[in-house]
């Protein structure tokens, strides 16, 4: 069975200990996602497996057989940029940008988690159906996206531009 | 250090000392910056303007190419063996069970690598760019706990991964240095920054202390740090047929980094090319370590191109960081809070095979007018990895101690803490007795106090109580000297079709350099920034140009001036005595809208395109370098910030958290507003993490860092952040390119205090040690 990437069908890799992290980046030439620490503490490698978002660092590429993998390369083109990814420019939700792939994906998935009413640590009322789209909530949300630039205000701006209506 | 290093030292000072005092009395306009640059009265164009990066859509899509992304064909993967002693020598290595795993290229240890060179230390020459001067796997000497000791290349990661974990190293360690107190028993040492010794003495600061009504004497710590920018280090590079070395690196100084490669191998300066378009974060460790020495002294073993990305544990061993620092304040002031002595003294950790100390008492120097002041810096030796500068090195953490002292001061005299500081406000630097060239620390203090609302904050400490929540308030002032190194360079190339080139050998970290410096020249050419190319991140270019110090911006701005001047200069020989320009000299032209023109008259113009038509010029290319940067010694030069805090501290659990910031900056003129509020935000946050966070734990009985991972080493997480405001004065530096100095440390440097002085306000208990965890506070 094949996994697909960015709607592409691809062969799982003969060595069954390749992170998905390091398929996409070493054998697929996708270095969308980013490597900050291969150790599921920094979430730069973050990408999309069926609409979830995944640390692919601590993702065995041999598990995603027949699954649909999503990297910042499949959500927008310099040329075709998605709206998250024109409010994180807009917003400046970012300065070296080695972050910003993974900030991406998780807060295009993230969004989806509080649509669909996941609670979080600060959400107040767990048995309430919808979750308010609150800078607290968000940043509860995407605290495992470290961004040692500090563009952390940026990034909920953008967020907030972008996906309120969504979510809400 | 030996004697001779000493003595050489001691006369290039002395030296320093004579020209800066001839320097400090020559007329203003024998100085660079003696003529304020013109772009300073252009109000109307793309600088200040809040212009999203250029690069943005590549970074926001993934395809801005980082070093270790870098394609090559025929690649290898690197892992490394780190040692796991101090000090000693390595008695055995069996390296065979890993020459025959799976896909292995090379395993090269100390017995089979390339004779090398060491490199030199950064800073003890201009051009010298590596962590410390230690021989690189050379010989079985082990001089620090993380040394790396093997390399294997393989064909994939996983395989050289795996093969690493097959070496087996024997050592016979030797006693070594890695604790405080028996390296202070066995004498403390001078600390010098670039040459100088870190010893001032105005008047007779112990006796003012001893006599003075009030007096505040304390002892204030801070750990080490480690910079941790996102991508780990990681760098592509191959060798060529010719024997030339090429190098995609991730770095904040490629020409240096070129160079101490070339010394290294012991080749020419040209036959190494290091190109480094993006960066993902560096904040002073983005340098040359001995990971990409290796990386190329393997690629050479086995003639194949080499990709090595440190581990983030393998950055945590290889890539040194901000040393610990234990500093004792004592601040004597009048009944009215006039000080009138600041003693600012104390010890930190280095190598003794590089030149760096954490300088704390570089902020000390000129912000508050003491009658008196002895301030020094002592360091002790350790076995351990070379440290280095990072964020603001000696200001973050000096300002810590400094800021803290002051609103201990404040309190008590009872004195509002930002009264207390406009009372102390210079006439002239304190020390160098030079004018300042443009500060307005009083002005970013009022604005500050008024928009983050500082009348509401009650002095009384541990009053204001919201549910289980104590809440305080704290302020401390920011600053970060303007710097300017020796050694920029720029060309510009006009063609005839309207667009400019600017090549410079500088880096874009996400400072938003690109894109600032992109506006810059916008103006300064008079075109549209659509038509402007700015080329940066490759040795090859011209100048030697440091991202580091804040100092980058100052260095493109004066370089880019005597590029432009020149460029101008051959533009007039162009065009000749048939252009409305004739007769002009270079001072008395300026630019617009594609041409040039008569400052006085506007109306005398003609276009670039128009001057190279009738030269029958395609293009005309010109490169210069800017005057020395005597400027600093003219004038002193700093970045200013009023730092305010709001913190709340967890009544049962003693968890403090900053629920609000504003930072009020005086930088002399922003060149990108939005850009701009990003550093200062950024500084500011890493400021937060210094203050209740961050910490390199050392283990001093085995010199090994015990924290070597993100989730040990704790940065601030989004939930950390709240909303940063940041406003800034926007007053012009007369004296400074673009009347603009640096941006991109001050943020970090006040803020640990004013956290500090906020957790003080709402809880009464005064943390003097770094970080403020929440064990100190319960
Ligand atoms: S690289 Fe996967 S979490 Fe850091
Ligand atoms: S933008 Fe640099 S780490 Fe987030």
């Amino acid at each position: 069975m094949s996994i697909t990437i960015n709607g592409k069908a691809v062969d799982p890799p003969e060595d069954p200990r390749v992170s998905l992290l390091d398929l996409l980046r070493d054998h697929l030439a996708l270095p969308g996602a980013k490597m900050g620490c291969n150790q599921g503490a920094c979430g730069a490698c973050t990408v999309l497996v069926d609409g979830e978002r995944v640390l692919s660092c601590l993702t065995l590429a041999a598990q995603m057989e027949g699954r649909s993998v999503t990297t910042i390369e499949g959500i927008g083109s310099p040329d075709v940029l998605a709206p998250l990814q024109q409010a994180f420019v807009e917003h400046d939700g970012f300065q070296c940008g080695y972050c910003t792939p993974g900030q991406i994906c998780s807060a295009l998935a993230m969004v989806e988690e509080l649509r669909r009413g996941v609670p979080s640590h600060v959400t107040g009322d767990v048995s309430s159906e919808a979750i308010a789209f609150s800078s607290e909530e968000l940043r509860e949300r995407m605290s495992g996206n470290l961004c040692r630039c500090g563009a952390y205000n940026g990034i909920i701006d953008a967020i907030t531009a972008t996906c309120r209506e969504t979510a809400e | 250090m030996s004697i001779f290093d000493d003595a050489k030292q001691a006369a290039q000072g002395l030296v320093q000392a004579g020209m800066a005092k001839a320097v400090a009395l020559a007329p203003d306009s024998w100085v660079p910056g003696g003529k304020p640059d013109p772009l300073i009265r252009q109000r109307h164009g793309a600088i200040g303007k809040p212009v999203s990066r250029l690069d943005g859509a590549l970074k926001v899509s993934g395809k801005a190419t980082f070093a270790a992304e870098f394609p090559v064909e025929a690649m290898t993967y690197a892992a490394m063996v780190y040692s796991t002693i101090a000090k000693g020598r390595i008695t055995q290595i069996t390296v065979s069970e890993a020459e025959t795993a799976p896909g292995v290229v090379v395993v090269m240890t100390h017995r089979n690598a390339p004779r090398l060179n060491p490199p030199p230390a950064f800073l003890s020459e201009s051009k010298a760019a590596a962590g410390d001067s230690l021989p690189v796997m050379q010989d079985e000497r082990i001089y620090w706990n993380g040394q790396p000791v093997a390399v294997v290349l393989a064909e994939t990661q996983e395989q050289a991964d795996h093969a690493a974990s097959l070496i087996r190293v024997g050592y016979e360690a030797e006693e070594a240095q890695t604790t405080f107190e028996a390296a202070r028993e066995q004498g403390t040492q001078q600390s010098r920054f670039m040459g100088q010794p870190l010893h001032d003495e105005v008047g007779d600061a112990q006796d003012a202390f001893a006599k003075a009504p009030h007096k505040i004497d304390a002892t204030y710590t801070t750990p080490r740090h480690n910079h941790n920018p996102i991508e780990l280090h990681g760098v592509t590079l191959y060798w060529r047929g010719d024997g030339s070395l090429r190098v995609h690196d991730a770095q904040q100084v490629v020409a240096h980094t070129a160079y101490t490669l070339a010394r290294t191998f012991g080749i020419d300066e040209k036959q190494v090319v290091v190109t480094s378009p993006y960066v993902g974060g560096g904040f002073g460790s983005k340098t040359l370590w001995q990971h990409q020495i290796l990386a190329a002294a393997a690629a050479r073993l086995a003639k194949r191109p080499v990709r090595m990305v440190l581990s983030r544990e393998g950055v945590y061993r290889v890539v040194g960081g901000r040393s610990p620092t234990e500093q004792r304040v004592q601040l004597a002031a009048t009944d009215e809070g006039r000080l009138t002595a600041i003693l600012h003294r104390g010890l930190t950790v280095r190598t003794a095979h590089n030149v760096i100390a954490e300088p704390f008492i570089l902020a000390t120097r000129s912000l508050y007018g003491a009658e008196t002041f002895l301030l020094d810096v002592h360091h002790v030796d350790f076995d351990m990895l070379g440290n280095t500068f990072m964020r603001a090195p000696g200001e973050a953490v000096g300002t810590f101690a400094l800021e803290s002292a002051m609103d201990e001061l404040a309190h008590e005299l009872g004195i509002d803490p930002i009264e207390l500081r406009i009372r102390n406000e210079p006439e002239k630097d304190p020390i160098s007795g030079l004018p300042y060239s443009s500060r307005n620390v009083v002005e970013a203090w009022r604005s500050g106090a008024e928009r983050f609302g500082w009348e509401r904050r009650n002095p009384v400490p541990g009053t204001v109580r919201d549910g289980g929540w104590l809440v305080g308030m704290g302020c401390a002032t920011a600053t970060y000297p303007y710097h300017r190194m020796p050694g920029g360079a720029a060309r510009i190339t006009l063609s005839a079709d309207g667009r400019a080139t600017l090549d410079l050998a500088a880096h874009e970290m996400g400072m938003g350099t690109s894109t600032a410096q992109t506006q810059v020249a916008a103006d300064r050419l008079g075109l549209p920034m659509e038509a402007i190319t700015f080329n940066y991140g490759d040795s090859t270019l011209p100048g030697l140009i440091m991202a580091g110090g804040s100092q980058q911006t100052a260095s493109i701005g004066a370089s880019v001036i005597a590029a432009y001047n020149k460029l101008v200069g051959e533009l007039l020989k162009l065009a000749g005595n048939d252009s409305p320009l004739a007769g002009l000299k270079t001072e008395e032209v300026g630019s617009r809208d594609g041409g040039l023109c008569a400052l006085d008259e506007p109306d005398r113009f003609e276009t670039y395109a128009s001057i190279l038509a009738r030269a029958q010029r395609d293009t005309i290319s010109v490169e210069a370098e800017p005057p020395m940067p005597l400027e600093t010694m003219h004038w002193s030069m700093h970045s200013y910030g009023a730092m305010f805090a709001e913190v709340r501290v967890n009544a049962v659990t003693g968890e403090p958290r900053v629920s609000r910031f504003l930072g009020s900056f005086d930088c002399g003129r922003i060149l990108n507003s939005k850009t701009a509020a990003s550093q200062f935000r950024g500084g500011i946050i890493m400021g937060l993490g210094l203050a209740l966070m961050e910490e390199t734990q050392f283990d001093e009985r085995k010199g090994r860092v015990l924290n070597p991972s993100l989730s040990e080493y704790h940065v601030p997480v989004h939930m950390d952040v709240p909303e940063i405001e940041v406003m800034w004065t926007d007053i012009p530096d007369p004296h400074a390119p673009m009347g603009a100095r640096g941006i991109g440390e001050i943020g970090i440097t006040g803020t640990g205090a004013a956290i500090a002085n906020a957790v003080y306000n709402a809880t009464g208990r005064r943390v003097r040690d770094l970080p403020i965890t929440l064990d100190k506070l319960l």
